[in-house]
């Protein structure tokens, strides 16, 4: 999950929010655009959103004894690109940090960016490559949703390692460390979103699911 | 693809989901936040947090927020598929 207020030091905090800003500016550009150009789009982000605040508020747990929620920020990605999702996903977290003690307003802009940004990217970025390798769109949708949420709990655990990296190990410990706590916890957690993603995915887009510039 | 695959996918992402409660029932399942803050205040027993939640929920009041937030998502996602469904039904 978050990294929870007063979890980061002030530097670290105010970096990842720096690195943060700019994705969700420019993914409220590209929102507005989509939303100009295809009126009718906005069923599908209304779902995407939809998506993105049930995933996140289903504390599941997992097999090492720890609960975690996935993230649900893959569906969108797919359907509108990574931009938009760094704004929905933004929204949901401001919401948790507020009124859920969950996450925190000083750890937003690192939480946001593992999130609403990394893992709606890596999302995106397997989405195009599959649809390029000519794999099944059903595969590429569970692919793409698999490893965006379990990219999302790596770079949770890397920005805790840089900021606490270990006495002795550095922080190749720190981050094994934080990884074994974040990405082993999430990875069974992230197959489930996958099976659940291709279903939803299917349940909206059904025969007209495809991936932009895939092979015919 | 048929109602059929679409069981079978929705019943494993449950069965993955509940497998943990029966194969480690000796399991606290906290979070997993909890657990990485509890790392960095024991190898970092120096570090002091400089900032806390202004105001934090009771469990009762969190399990509120949550199925609020988790309502709000599935009605939403809900709506558009069922009009979808229901336009491709005409």
């Amino acid at each position: 999950m978050h990294i929870m207020e007063g979890f980061l030091p002030a530097g670290h905090a105010l970096a990842w929010t720096c690195v943060s800003a700019p994705f969700v500016v420019l993914g409220a550009r590209s929102l507005k655009r989509i939303v100009a150009e295809r009126p009718e789009a906005r069923l599908d982000i209304a779902a995407s959103a939809g998506f993105t605040f049930v995933l996140s508020a289903l504390k599941l747990p997992s097999v090492t004894g720890s609960c975690s929620h996935p993230t649900g920020t893959a569906l969108g990605a797919m359907q509108f690109g990574p931009g938009i999702m760094a704004v929905i996903g933004a929204i949901v977290l401001l919401f948790q940090a507020l009124l859920l003690a969950h996450g925190g307003l000083s750890t937003m802009g690192a939480n946001v960016f593992s999130m609403a940004i990394a893992g709606p990217w890596v999302a995106y970025g397997v989405w195009r490559l599959a649809g390029r390798l000519g794999v099944p769109v059903a595969v590429a949708v569970f692919l793409s949703a698999f490893l965006g949420d379990l990219a999302t709990y790596v770079v949770t655990s890397f920005q805790l390692a840089l900021a606490f990296p270990d006495a002795e190990t550095g922080f190749a410990g720190a981050f094994a460390k934080f990884g074994g706590i974040f990405a082993i916890t999430q990875a069974p957690l992230a197959v489930a979103e996958g099976l659940v993603t291709v279903v939803v995915m299917n349940a909206l887009a059904g025969r007209r699911m495809r991936i932009e510039g895939a092979k015919a | 693809m048929s109602a059929r695959t679409n069981s079978l996918l929705l019943g494993t992402a449950l069965l993955i989901v509940a497998a943990p409660l029966i194969l480690n029932p000796a399991g606290q399942f906290g979070g997993t936040d909890d657990a990485a803050s509890e790392v960095v205040t024991s190898s970092h027993p120096a570090y002091e947090k400089w900032t806390g939640p202004f105001w934090q929920p009771s469990k009762e009041i969190e399990g509120l927020l949550f199925a609020v937030q988790a309502a709000f998502g599935a009605g939403l996602l809900g709506y558009v598929i069922g009009r979808r469904h229901g336009r491709s039904g005409k």
